[in-house]
């Protein structure tokens, strides 16, 4: 196994390729949690998890059951059904064996099955061929990057409340010109490994 | 009565198309709206793929309203909606081979889409089939009809085509079809129909605007 391929795939993941500044994935949630920093830091932690082990998951079901039985055709299908799946019974363990946790992060569970990025990230492992191994890294990069997108947001929006906004422009529409200025500067991030 | 149905229906088209917007109004769906739109091709393909998407999950939900269990019935959307979604995603697979390489993701990702799970839970499932059928094409004409402003400009801007035929001579403007451009082209635009909304019609305009 290659060390510096899977530092590169980190990196590639979580900055040059950011999902939701240059694959623009994830954009639902990206609004609709970051106004606060304490949701989005909740958010991040159960997203991160959740996408490292929907893609084992998904990795192990495509390469062992679905290559063999030659029906990849219903990959959506399939995919969509480990992450709820998954997500459901995340759910209800938690509830069950550690409530403290539940409380804080149960609600952004539910949040995660209309989140577009669980699904793509399986859907990218498959098409890129990645090993086992890589497929939990790429994983892990993404939800850094989210991670990344999320928190910056959530600060830069903490201070847009004070700011005198034009009403019209008040809440969503500011914020989408805010994530443009900080796509621009992701671009920056371009270039600086080619894979 | 029968009048009265057809208005009805007629409501429910308008109101999907401009009260309930998708993309404007209710800022759900956003990922392609950014993502496809940067030649006018691809935005009206990929606004009749989701309008295709959504019709046919409401009819096929509203169909088996009386079938589906109640307690498991998320499970069984998602399900309706992945197959059809696959459907699409063959069929633009062998036709629209060149669209398909620059989208195909994005294609397959209609699955993920609030917009068309909320329509099954909040409208197909408790209404008899034309309206759904009904609500089903209002969301997604409202959709397609967003698609199409947003990449007009991006297009227009960006490289200066319209459809892929040049236009505009001159140095297009970049950072239009840049990832950048697209959310300011989508912000400026939620914010112009905001004002119109605040200024013409005494709303309250979408996206938390106070």
């Amino acid at each position: 196994m290659d060390f510096n391929k899977l530092l590169e795939l980190i990196i590639s993941a979580s900055l040059i390729n950011n999902f939701v500044f240059t694959r623009f994935l994830g954009l639902c949630i990206f609004f609709g949690v970051s106004r606060k920093m304490e949701t989005a830091v909740g958010m991040s932690i159960t997203f991160t998890s959740v996408m490292v082990i929907s893609s084992a998951l998904s990795w192990l079901i495509f390469s062992y059951i679905m290559v063999p039985l030659d029906i990849t055709f219903l990959k959506i299908v399939i995919f969509i059904g480990i992450v709820a799946a998954f997500v459901q019974s995340a759910d209800t363990i938690m509830k069950k064996t550690a409530p403290t946790l539940y409380y804080k992060l149960g609600i952004y569970l539910a949040l995660i099955t209309t989140n577009c990025i669980i699904l793509a990230v399986p859907l990218i492992n498959v098409r890129e061929e990645y090993t086992f191994i890589e497929s939990i890294v790429f994983g892990l990069g993404s939800g850094l990057g989210f991670t990344l997108a999320l928190v910056i947001m959530a600060s830069i929006r903490e201070k847009l409340e004070l700011a005198n906004v034009p009403r019209p422009f008040r809440g969503l529409p500011i914020a989408f010109i805010v994530t443009g200025l900080i796509a621009l500067a992701f671009t920056g991030f371009s270039g600086l490994i080619t894979l | 009565m029968s009048n009265h149905i057809h208005k009805g229906n007629w409501e429910l088209i308008k109101n999907g198309i401009f009260s309930e917007n998708i993309l404007f109004r209710m800022a759900i769906s956003l990922c392609p709206a950014i993502a496809v739109t940067t030649s006018l091709r691809n935005g009206i393909l990929m606004g009749i793929a989701v309008l295709f998407v959504q019709l046919m999950v409401n009819i096929t939900v509203s169909a088996m309203r009386r079938f589906i269990h109640p307690k498991i019935r998320i499970p069984i959307y998602m399900l309706v909606i992945a197959g059809w979604v696959s459907a699409i995603d063959m069929t633009m697979a062998a036709y629209a081979r060149v669209a398909y390489k620059e989208m195909g993701l994005y294609i397959q990702l209609i699955v993920a889409f609030a917009s068309i799970l909320a329509r099954a839970e909040a409208f197909a499932s408790k209404n008899k089939f034309v309206p759904s059928m009904m609500d089903g094409i209002g969301m997604g004409v409202g959709f397609l009809m967003s698609m199409i402003i947003i990449s007009f400009f991006r297009e227009l801007l960006g490289k200066g085509s319209l459809l892929g035929i040049p236009i505009v001579v001159g140095k297009p403007l970049l950072i239009m079809i840049l990832p950048a451009g697209g959310f300011f082209v989508f912000g400026l635009l939620m914010g112009f129909f905001n004002w119109i909304d605040i200024r013409f019609f005494g709303g309250k305009g979408a996206g938390g605007a106070r």
